[in-house]
Formats: structure tokens, sequence, C-alpha cells
């Protein structure tokens, strides 16, 4: 059996709706980073998906930096987050607001 | 097969969404993305990317989120905490969630020229895959090394505890006692 | 022909005295100031006379025409279109004659100054500008087209405004130099008009240029030319106080003596004359406007007379005379004797500066006392002022062979001689020269003598800073008129046009005779009011006092100028301008634009909220309008509303 396309891409696009949800109500600020992670992840899905559907590695290839990058984001971002935390003693995003005006 | 392979683990990956925004402790929902990567993983089998599918597990499941659950753990974040929330992210946020997710959804239904997935379709095999990426795409694969190298310095240098700060903010018996937050 | 002339050196000289006066003065030893203020007009007149000298030798011919350069490359002013401006001096026969007064009788009131202001504070200001008014005039009469002349045009009303409020702490003082300013603004309007009217005309502004192209048309009389001829009188009238724009000039008598006499009787005031000679092509071409010079000029000298009877004050009575002698220069120009008028302005500028002096010498005798119902007896304290005093008072009187004399005769000749109107206007000079000789005299009894009528103040003795130039004035007023008309006119032919009227012989002595004549019946009568009945005077004040009070009050002009012009311009400056315009609109408007800002600043302000969360949402929603903007297609969807849009892609 076969499937179209447009499925994956659905799911993609459905995945990626969820992390922005997920970014805005979630109130811990791992869990608001963990979204982030599933955005990401929704979007390497589609990435894939049209690599299979032009026959292009390189769609794959950048699936595979984007990876990387998240690597290297997710290190450094939590590294953020525990300085944040020694700072501030709170992990709540609503109360990690020194940017204010 | 193909079919219920994919229904299968889309379901997986919507459930393991849907299970993390719902979840209030941290730790459940970086056990619920946990399954959403490994699904995913299992997805991109399906389409052919056998490497990624591999690199999918090692990288993401198996180090990201460890690293994701190693933080939650060692900052011990319990429950959220009912914050007062933002009417800016009810007003202007959920329409614009909406908004996105109609116009992708447009965009891909109205798309021409899509084919279909099958598991005739071939597989992308990990020689393709470095021939591309060891000579043409060299230097950004060297380039992403050093990048690596710097996010390490990076973590290592913001996550130490400062000068003058013998033992932070941190309780050192893991009881919950702290000056704030909690 | 080799060298130069050094023309443009003649203003940049006392410039440069200003800048160094002006900038340091205050901190340099007052004989640096003296030094440097003295040596700069003393330069500028030795190019002057070394020109002169030249001229006469035969080394050059005139006119000369310097331009500051760069090599080769004379420096551009203006250049748009038609309009070539640039900062050519020319020095011609009219020009030279000018200078020679100007840097002349300038250095010599500079030495005076020496003496009368060495106790003032403000010595080294004074001096600068004195400098700079030099430069300013030097610009003026050097000038080869009327925009350079503008310039020294205007300068030299700044520097009489600066000059007459000297003293800016007194009230009367800064009121009198702004009274000249602004009134002397007016008559720049006119020739600002003129100005742009010559443009238009001609296309150029260059003095020789306007001038040819007359000459090469001469039936072109009357219409336009009229009219800027018109506007150019006004400009003259404002700068040599003529009818109606003399009221200042009574009032700049507030500053210091030898200001009044070097800007308000030799040669600021002449500007206007000068002005009318340099464009007397112009004129010449205008019958109507000549005319209207000549009734102006004859009108403003009788009138300035009579108003001259009745003041006390010495100086006021030099400025009325000096109204009235100017009075007769635009008599002489409207007549077409533009060479009489040079003349007149020559001789009178060396006999009001000598009278003026003298009036400084002694009002800095007496301790700064101007009124002269309280001087008397002053020969035997003064004795060489009183002697050079009498040599003035005998130049304006017209007395025989003094200066006055042989100029004021040309004038009268010139206008006799020119039909029915003119023997008119004869006959109001005649009894304007009776009248000067009058008051003149007046003034020489009041103030030397019969007996002291009050005790003065402290004596200074007079310096010889002071003396000098008073003695030198005395000799140049004796003899100033002994070149005579004929010569002079000749002489100035190339620059202001052949005499208009030959000389008369026989006419010509009758009516010299008759004017002397009418002067000695002047001083007689001043001699019986003043020496032989003193309580007569008094007496005709009391029998006629309207007259009387008409004339002591200036004919209630200033009055009459305070509620026509100054209180509406006033009342709409306060309540329009100032309440509605300034306040309402243009405060309301900046007051509207700030607050808008601080609204606008307020309202965006509570987006920074530092919340996380917001900012998120935002993020989402932009991520969604840019979505929409590139998944749309807006050119075939505006295209549904009628706007066609050019885009590539969409």
């Amino acid at each position: 059996m076969e499937i179209p396309i447009t499925w994956y891409l659905l799911l993609s696009a459905v995945l990626f709706s969820l992390g922005v949800v997920g970014f805005l109500i979630k109130r811990n600020l791992i869990t608001v980073f963990m979204s982030i992670e599933l955005m990401l992840n929704a979007v390497n899905l589609s990435f894939v998906t049209f690599a299979h559907q032009w026959h292009a590695v390189r769609g794959q290839i950048f699936v595979f930096f984007v990876m990387m990058v998240a690597a290297a984001e997710a290190a450094v971002g939590l590294a953020i987050i525990i300085a944040v935390f020694r700072a501030r003693a709170t992990l709540a995003v609503d109360r990690i607001d020194l940017m204010k005006l | 097969m193909h079919l219920i392979l994919f229904f299968l683990f889309a379901g997986f990956c919507l459930a393991g969404a849907i299970n993390l925004l719902v979840q209030s402790h941290p730790i459940n929902s970086a056990l619920s993305l946990i399954v959403v990567m490994t699904s995913l993983a299992v997805l991109y089998l399906l389409l052919g990317a056998e490497f990624l599918a591999a690199a999918q597990v090692i990288v993401y499941a198996g180090a990201i989120m460890v690293l994701f659950t190693f933080v939650v753990m060692l900052l011990n974040a319990g429950r959220e905490e009912r914050t007062m929330g933002s009417r800016t992210a009810r007003k202007v946020g959920f329409p614009a969630v909406v908004a996105i997710l109609g116009i992708l959804a447009t965009v891909i239904l109205k798309a021409q020229g899509l084919g279909v997935a099958g598991l005739r379709d071939g597989i992308t095999s990990t020689e393709e895959l470095s021939r591309v990426l060891f000579h043409e795409l060299l230097l950004p694969f060297e380039v992403t090394s050093v990048l690596i190298l710097i996010a390490i310095l990076g973590a290592v240098a913001l996550a130490r505890h400062g000068d003058g700060d013998p033992h932070g903010n941190q309780d050192p018996h893991g009881n919950g006692e702290r000056t704030a937050g909690k | 022909m080799n060298g130069f002339l050094f023309l443009p050196l003649i203003p940049l000289l006392p410039l440069l005295g200003f800048l160094l006066n002006g900038l340091f003065g205050r901190r340099l030893p007052k004989a640096l100031v003296t030094m440097v203020a003295l040596s700069t007009p003393l330069a500028s007149f030795l190019l002057v006379a070394r020109a002169a000298f030249l001229i006469w030798k035969g080394s050059w011919v005139l006119p000369v025409i310097e331009a500051p350069a760069f090599g080769h490359s004379a420096l551009v002013w203006i250049n748009i279109a038609t309009l070539h401006a640039d900062f050519s001096f020319v020095l011609d026969q009219l020009s030279l004659v000018m200078l020679l007064v100007v840097t002349g009788v300038g250095f010599l009131i500079h030495i005076y100054s020496v003496g009368y202001m060495a106790h003032d504070e403000g010595y080294a200001r004074y001096f600068s500008y004195l400098n700079l008014f030099l430069f300013f005039m030097t610009t003026l009469v050097l000038a080869g087209n009327a925009l350079l002349m503008f310039v020294g045009w205007e300068g030299v009303g700044l520097a009489s405004y600066l000059l007459i409020g000297f003293w800016f702490q007194k009230t009367t003082a800064a009121d009198a130099g702004k009274k000249a300013f602004i009134v002397n603004r007016i008559g720049d309007f006119g020739f600002l008009i003129g100005m742009f009217l010559l443009l238009a005309n001609f296309g150029t502004l260059t003095f020789s240029e306007i001038a040819a192209r007359l000459d090469a048309n001469p039936g072109w009389t009357g219409g336009e030319l009229t009219v800027i001829a018109l506007c150019l009188l006004l400009g003259a009238a404002g700068k040599s106080a003529q009818l109606p724009l003399y009221i200042w000039l009574p009032d700049a008598m507030e500053g210091p003596t030898p200001v009044s006499a070097l800007i308000h009787a030799a040669t600021m005031v002449t500007a206007g004359v000068y002005m009318i000679a340099r464009t007397h092509v112009l004129f010449d071409h205008s019958p109507f406007a000549l005319s209207v010079v000549a009734i102006v000029g004859a009108a403003t000298a009788l009138f300035a007379a009579t108003i001259g009877l009745v003041q006390n004050d010495i100086k006021r009575v030099l400025a009325y005379s000096t109204i009235s002698q100017l009075g007769y220069m635009f008599l002489g120009c409207g007549v077409a004797a533009y060479s009489a008028a040079i003349f007149h302005l020559v001789t009178h500028s060396f006999f009001k500066a000598l009278l003026f002096l003298a009036a400084g010498s002694v009002i800095h005798a007496i301790g700064g006392e101007q009124d002269m119902r309280k001087m008397g007896g002053l020969w035997k304290k003064l004795p060489i002022t009183f002697a050079v005093t009498t040599v003035g008072v005998l130049a304006i009187g017209g007395f025989f062979p003094f200066a006055g004399f042989f100029s004021k005769d040309a004038i009268l000749y010139a206008a006799f001689a020119q039909g029915a109107g003119g023997k008119a206007l004869w006959f109001v000079g005649l009894v304007t020269a009776l009248l000067t000789s009058f008051y003149m005299f007046r003034l020489w009894y009041l103030t030397f003598l019969g007996k002291p009528r009050s005790e003065t103040g402290h004596h200074h003795s007079t310096p010889w800073s002071m003396l000098g130039p008073l003695v030198i004035l005395a000799l140049l007023s004796i003899s100033g008129g002994w070149v005579g008309i004929e010569r002079f006119a000749a002489y100035l032919a190339p620059a202001t046009g052949a005499r208009a009227t030959e000389a008369g012989g026989n006419l010509e002595l009758i009516l010299s005779i008759v004017a002397v004549a009418v002067a000695l019946v002047g001083c007689f009568v001043a001699d019986l009011l003043y020496r032989q009945k003193p309580a007569r005077p008094a007496e005709l004040a009391a029998e006629y006092p309207e007259s009387y009070k008409l004339l002591a009050h200036k004919y209630y002009v200033d009055e009459f100028y305070g509620a026509t012009v100054v209180k509406p311009l006033l009342a709409i400056s306060t309540y329009f301008l100032g309440w509605v315009v300034d306040k309402a609109l243009i405060g309301g408007t900046a007051w509207l634009l700030g607050g808008i800002a601080t609204f606008s600043g307020a309202l965006l302000q509570r987006w920074q909220s530092g919340n996380i969360r917001s900012y998120a949402a935002w993020l989402a929603a932009g991520a969604a309008a840019v979505l929409l903007f590139l998944v749309v297609p807006w050119s075939a969807f505006l295209a549904n509303f009628g706007i066609h849009l050019n885009l590539a892609g969409h």
C-alpha cells in the first residue's frame, strides 16, 4: 500500500503546530525548550519527506545538519537554563522577566 | 503493511506530542518526547532514510533527550506551578497557531504533483549520503564540528559555578530546601 | 601699468583691525589696541593716496577694476543663469573722491576718538566697531555691482546700530540703535526691490553694464526705469535721512560724538547720495524720478532747518543741520548736477565733521553737558575749539571764501537754471540757507559767547589727539572749495556725466551774492536775538506758543509714526503673532507632536513586558503573517480590487 506524501506533510504540520502550542502554554522553562525540539523534529520530517519525493540526498543531509545544530543548541540552551536557575531559583517562565522595560 | 506501520507510528507521534502538552511534570514530558523521537525514526525508515533513522535514535533520543532528563533531575524541577497566565499568549498566540496550521494545511492539500511513498521505493544508502557529504559539502561538515566544539565550551562556561559562589543556590542534599521558587 | 593698486586691501585692512580688536582687544594693553585701531585706517588712506598719486602722475588710467582672485581665476560669487556677481572693486573718479573723504576723514576721527574715548571701558570694542564700519563703507564705495554695494550698505547700517547703541546700558541709546536699524531696513527694502527690478530689466547688476545698456538706448525713458529709480530713491532716503525716513538721525546722537561725526555726518549718510550718483544714468533716463529726488531734497532741507531753529541740545542742532544739508545734496542730484552734489558732499564732510568734533570737544571739556542753554562764555576756556567752530559755522553758512560757499552755490545755481520748477526749488534752497545761517550762529552764540550760564562741571583740558584733527579739518573747511566747481565737474565727468549747466558767468555771480547776503541776514538776526537782546527768544516763544511747540516737538512726526505704524505692528505682534500663531499654532503643534510621541511610546511600552510567553505569541503571529505573505498570490488577489502590482515571481 502506498501512502500519499501529503499525509506525511500533514503530520509534520500538525506536530509543528503542537510544538508552537506547547511553547505558548507551558510554564516550565525546560518543557518550553522541549516544545522547541518538537518543532525541529517536525521540520526534519518534512525535509525527509521531500527528499524522498524528489530523490534528493541533500534533503537528508540537511536533516543531518539540523540534528547537529539542535544538539549544540540543546547543550548550550540547557546550560543557560541551569545558569538562570542558579540566579533566579525558579524555572517558571513568567517569573523570569528581567528584560521588562 | 506500510499503511499499518505508518498509522501506528504516526499515532504514537501524535499521542506523544499531545501528552507532552498535557503532562504537568517535566519528566513525563521528556519521556513523551522520547516516544515522539523514536516514532519519527521509524517514519524516517519508512521514507527510506536509514542513516537518518539511526542518527535520530542515537543523537536525539539517545543523547539530547538524555541530556534533558539529566537537567530535569539536576534542577529537581517539580510540577509546574500555577502562575499568572499571559493574556497575550491566549489572545494572539492561539489564533496565530491556528493560522499557521491552516495555511500549511491549505498549501499542502492544494499542492500538485506530489507522489506517493511505498515500501518498494529505494532506500538511500549510507554510501550515497556520505559521498555527497564528504565530497561536496565537506566544508559545512567541518564547520559543524567546530560549532560543536564551541557549543561544548559555551555549555561548560555557562553551567559551572560562578566565582565567589561556593555552593550556588543548590540544595546540596536535594531535600527541597530552597529560598524561593518551588 | 604695473603692479596692483591693491584695491581689495582697502576694505580688508580695516576688517583685519576689527577682528583683532574685536576678538582680543579686551585682553591687550590699551596702547596696542590703539596702534591696531589707528594703523588700519591709516594704511587704507595711504593706499588710496598712493592710488591718487599714481593716477595723477599718469601711471594708471581710470577706471581700474580689481577683483580678488586665486591665481588667474577671479573669485566667483554668484553664477546662476543670467546673474553673475563677483567681488570686483572698481576705482573711478567718483569712488576715488569718495574714498579720499571716507578714509581721510575717517582716519582723523579715529585719532580724535583716541582722546575722546580714553576713559571709556569699551575702548577696544569701540575701535573694533569703527574699523568694521570702515570696512563696510569702503566696500560700498568700491563696489562694482549693486549686490556688493548692498553688502556694504547693510553693513554700515549694522555698524551704525552697534555704534549708536554703544553705551547699551542706557535705554535711550539702545532704543535709538534699534530705531536707526529698523528705519534703515525700510529703506533697504526699497533698494532690494530696485535691485530685483534691475535684474529683471537688465539681466545684470554691474553698474558699468547697466550704464552701457542705457547709453545704447537713449530713447528708453520712464516706465519701468522710473519705478526702479524710485525704489532706489527709497533706499537712499532711508540711508541719508530724507523725508520720510529721517527720524532715526536725531536719535542717533545718543552715540559717542566721534561716531556722530563720522557716520552721521561725513560718510554713512552720504552713501545715499553716492548711490544716486553711481546710478545716475538710470536717473537721467527718468525725468519724473529726478524731479521727485529734487523735491524730496528741497523739502527735507527746509523741513529740517525749521526744526533745527528751536533745538536746545547742541548735537541735535547739528543732526538736523546734517539732514538739511543732505537735502541740498539730493536737490543737486535732482537737478542732474551730480558733480555739484558730490562737491557739496565733500565740503560738507569737512565742516560737519569739524562741527561735530568741536561739539564733542565742548561736551568733553564741560563734563558731559549737552544743553546749550547751560553753556556760554566758553570762548575763553576753549580758544582753539572756539576758533575752529567759527570756521565751521562760516563754512556751513556759505560765506566766501570758505568751502561751503562754492559747493552750495553750485547747487543753487544748477537748480535755478532748470526752468520754473527749478526756480521754485532755488527759492526753497535760499530760505533754507537763511535758516541754516541763523541757527548755526545761534549755536555759536549760545555755546561760546556771553557769560557762563551755569557752573560747568569739571574741566578736562582737551588733549592734542582731539585738537589735531580739529585743526586739520578747519584748514580743509577753509580751503576745500577752492578747487572750484568747474574743475571738479570736469574731473568727475567720466563718472557722473558732463555738467548739465554751463558756467553762467554773470548770473552765477549774482546768485552767489544773493546767497551770501541772505546768510549775512541770518547772522544778523541771530546776533540780534542772542547777543543784543537775549531775552527776546523767550518772549517770541511765548508770543507764538503753538508754532514754537510744533517746532520744538519736531512736528510730532515721531508721535505720528508711533501711532500709525509702531502701535499697530506691536498689537499684531503681541496678539495675533504672539498668541495665535506662536502659542496656539506653533506651540500647539509642538505639544501635539510631543504628545503623540509620548503617547505612542507609552502604548508600545506595554509590548515590552519581559514576559516570554507573550513574546512567543507575537513570534508565532509574525510567522503566520510571513507565511501568509509568501503563500498568497498577491498580484492576482489585488487585481480583483483593481490594484496592479509589478512584482516578479508573485
